[in-house]
C-alpha cells in the first residue's frame, strides 16, 4: 500500500498541538518545507527537538508554534545567533532543556535502540549536568568509576528528508548523515520528504544506501527543493547568503513577520516557494555532478 | 610583509600540527590552519569534521560545519553517533580545535552563558561538540584575539573542560584527553605550565608582554623561556590568501 501523500496531509495527520517534534538533518537536509508548513496549519505548544535548531527553529518559535526547544547547539552556523531563540530564551518565555551534541545524539540513540538510558564517559565539564536534571550519573557495575547517563529521547513525530523513497517509504540517503536514521527509529510517527520518488526496483539495486526502511515510515512527501536554505548533496547546493540575510531580518520582529507573511503564510506550497525564489537563484544553487563508482552486488 | 591578525594567529595554529595526526576540524580559522597544515608540512594530516566526515579533501572554501563540500571526494562519511563514539570517545582523534566566548586562567572554557544560566544576560550557542572534544581527543587548541574580556580569572559557565581548578584536577577526573595545549592569540601563545595555569609562552614578532598582561584578566605569568615566534612566511600567506580564502571571508578580519 503506498504512503505516498501531500506534505500538508501528512503535517496535518501526523503532526498535532503539543508534539514532540523532531525535524532531523545536521546542517544537511533540513526539511524547511515541513517546518513552513507545520507554521501555515498554526501548530502550537510544539518541544521542538534538534542538535542544532538552526533557521528552521528560529523561525517555527518566532511564528509562536513552541514552548519549549531541546538542542545542543543554539547557533546560526558560520554566521552567529539565532536571535529569536536567543531573546525568548532571555526573555524566558521559552523553555529550554540542553545538551552537548554527544548527548543529545545518545538520547535519540537510546529511544531508537529501545534502551532505558545509554552510558558515556565523563568530560569533567559539569556544568551543564548540574543545570539539566535529565543527566544522572550511575555507577559502572564492571570497574565502580561512574559514568554520565542520559534517557531515551521518543520524539511524537520526527521529520527525515531524503534524496530519494519509494512509495512505501524506503529512504536512501548520502552525504552527511547527521541523525536522520537515530530520529526515525526513535520516533513513535515518522514523515519522509524526498527530492524524488522512485521506483522500488531503484531502492533494491542499491540496498546498502538505504538509511531507513518503509515499515518504520507513516507518510511519504514528495517535496523537491524541501531543504533549501540548506541543501540536498548532489542536488542542490546551501544558500550560505541566506544564513547570513536571516541574521539581518532576524534583528526585528517586524521584518521577521513580514519575512513569515510573503515567504510561508502567503504561499501555498514548496513549489510556489521555489518558482518565488526565482531563475536567478536556481542556477546559483545548481551542483555539478560528481558519481559514484557503481558496486557489483552480483547477480544470486 | 603584512598580514592581518587572523592570518596570524592561522598560521601559528597550522605550525601546531603533526604530519600523520588525525584532527578534528572546526569551521573558520581552524580549517583553514589545518588545510594550511595539509599543504606545508603535514601533508598527510587526516581531517575529520565534526559532521560526520573523515578524510575530507574540501575543493573551497567551508562556510558551515555541513558543507557539502567536504562530503565530496573523502574518505568516509558515518553518523553522528559514530563520530562521537568510534572517533572520539574510542580515542581515535589526536587534536582537537576549541572556541567560546570566554577562557579561563586553566583553560576552560565557556561557550554557554555570561551571567546566571537561568537569567542569562547574554545567551551563546552552546556546547556543540566542545564537552566531549575538550574531554577525549589527545590534545587541545584554541584559537582567539587577545582580549580581557575573552580571559576571565573564572569562566561563569564550564562548558568544556581544561585543567578544571589547576593541579592535578583533570588527571584525577580520569578523562582520557590532555586538554588544552595551547591558546594561539594575536599576541603571542599561551601554554599551560606544570600546575595548568596558562602563562605566556610566546610572543608574535614586536609584541610585547605588557600588551599580553593587560589584555588578561588574571595576573599572566611570564614563562622563562619565553620565545618569540618566527613571522608568517611569504608561502603561507601565499597559500592562504590564494588558495583557501581567496576573498578573505575569514582572513580579513583583525588588524
Amino acid at each position: 500500500m503506498t504512503k505516498l501523500i501531500t506534505l500538508n496531509k501528512a503535517v496535518a495527520d501526523f503532526v498535532k498541538d503539543g508534539d514532540t517534534v523532531y525535524a532531523a538533518g545536521f546542517t544537511h537536509l533540513i526539511p524547511y518545507a515541513a517546518g513552513h508548513e507545520i507554521i501555515r496549519q498554526k501548530r502550537k505548544d510544539l518541544v521542538l527537538a534538534r542538535a542544532t535548531p538552526d533557521l528552521i527553529y528560529d523561525q517555527m518559535v518566532a511564528a509562536g508554534c513552541a514552548r519549549k526547544v531541546i538542542f545542543s547547539y543554539i547557533g546560526n552556523p558560520g554566521v552567529g545567533s539565532l536571535r529569536m531563540i536567543r531573546s525568548e530564551i532571555e526573555s524566558g518565555r521559552l523553555e529550554i532543556e540542553e545538551y552537548s551534541h554527544f548527548s543529545m545524539i545518545s538520547r535519540l540513540q537510546a529511544g531508537a535502540s529501545g534502551l532505558p538510558f545509554i552510558p558515556m564517559n565523563q568530560t569533567a565539564a559539569e556544568d551543564l549536568e548540574r543545570v539539566n536534571p535529565q543527566y544522572k550519573r550511575v555507577k559502572d557495575p564492571y570497574t565502580g568509576k561512574e559514568v554520565v547517563v542520559v534517557p531515551p529521547l521518543i520524539p511524537d513525530v520526527a521529520i527525515v528528508h531524503a534524496q530519494r523513497a519509494d512509495q512505501h517509504g524506503n529512504c536512501q540517503i548520502w552525504g552527511i548523515l547527521g541523525e536522520q536514521k537515530e530520529a526515525a527509529f526513535a520516533a513513535n510517527r515518522v514523515i519522509i520528504t524526498a527530492e524524488e520518488i522512485v521506483d522500488e526496483e531503484v531502492i533494491r539495486s542499491d540496498p546498502n544506501r538505504t538509511l531507513i526502511p518503509g515499515f518504520i515510515v507513516d507518510a511519504v512527501c514528495h517535496v523537491p527543493y524541501c531543504a533549501h536554505p540548506s541543501y540536498t548533496q548532489g542536488y542542490y547546493d546551501r544558500d550560505n547568503s541566506f544564513y547570513l540575510q536571516w541574521d539581518k531580518i532576524s534583528e526585528s520582529p517586524e521584518q521577521v513577520k513580514q519575512y513569515l507573511k510573503e515567504w510561508v503564510y502567503d504561499l501555498p506550497d514548496r513549489q510556489a516557494y521555489w518558482q518565488k525564489l526565482g531563475l536567478e537563484m536556481h542556477e546559483k544553487l545548481k551542483v555539478a555532478d560528481r558519481f559514484s563508482a557503481p558496486v557489483n552486488y552480483g547477480a544470486y | 610583509m603584512m598580514y592581518t591578525a587572523s592570518e596570524l594567529m592561522t598560521v601559528n595554529a597550522a605550525r601546531l600540527l603533526r604530519d600523520g595526526e588525525s584532527v578534528f576540524v572546526g569551521v573558520g580559522l581552524p580549517n583553514l590552519a589545518c588545510n594550511l597544515a595539509r599543504r606545508t608540512h603535514a601533508p598527510n594530516l587526516l581531517m575529520i569534521y565534526e559532521a560526520g566526515v573523515i578524510g575530507a579533501r574540501p575543493a573551497r572554501l567551508p562556510l558551515s560545519i555541513g558543507d557539502p563540500t567536504l562530503v565530496s571526494g573523502s574518505t568516509a562519511v558515518c553518523s553522528m553517533y559514530d563520530i562521537f563514539t568510534l572517533y572520539l570517545q574510542r580515542g581515535n582523534v589526536d587534536v582537537g580545535f576549541l572556541g567560546g566566548a570566554q577562557i579561563d586562567q586553566f583553560g576552560n572554557i565557556n561557550a554557554t552563558v555570561i551571567g546566571e544560566y537561568t537569567h542569562p544576560k547574554v545567551r551563546l550557542p552552546g556546547s556543540g561538540g566542545s564537552m566531549e572534544i575538550a574531554a577525549w581527543a589527545n590534545r587541545c587548541y584554541i584559537i582567539t584575539p587577545h582580549q580581557a574580556r575573552r580571559f576571565p580569572k573564572r569562566v561563569d559557565f564550564r562548558t568544556s573542560a581544561g585543567f578544571l581548578g589547576g593541579g592535578a584536577e583533570r588527571t584525577t577526573k580520569g578523562i582520557r584527553g590532555g586538554g588544552p595545549q595551547a591558546v594561539v592569540t594575536d599576541l603571542g601563545l599561551l601554554e599551560p605550565n606544570e600546575m595548568g595555569e596558562l602563562i605566556l609562552s610566546a610572543l608574535h614578532p614586536e609584541k610585547t608582554v605588557e600588551q599580553a598582561c593587560q589584555n588578561t584578566g588574571w595576573e599572566l605569568k611570564v614563562s622563562g623561556n619565553l620565545r618569540v615566534t618566527d613571522p608568517p612566511t611569504e608561502k603561507e600567506l601565499r597559500i592562504l590568501r590564494e588558495e583557501l580564502d581567496p576573498t578573505g571571508i575569514y582572513l580579513k578580519g583583525g588588524q
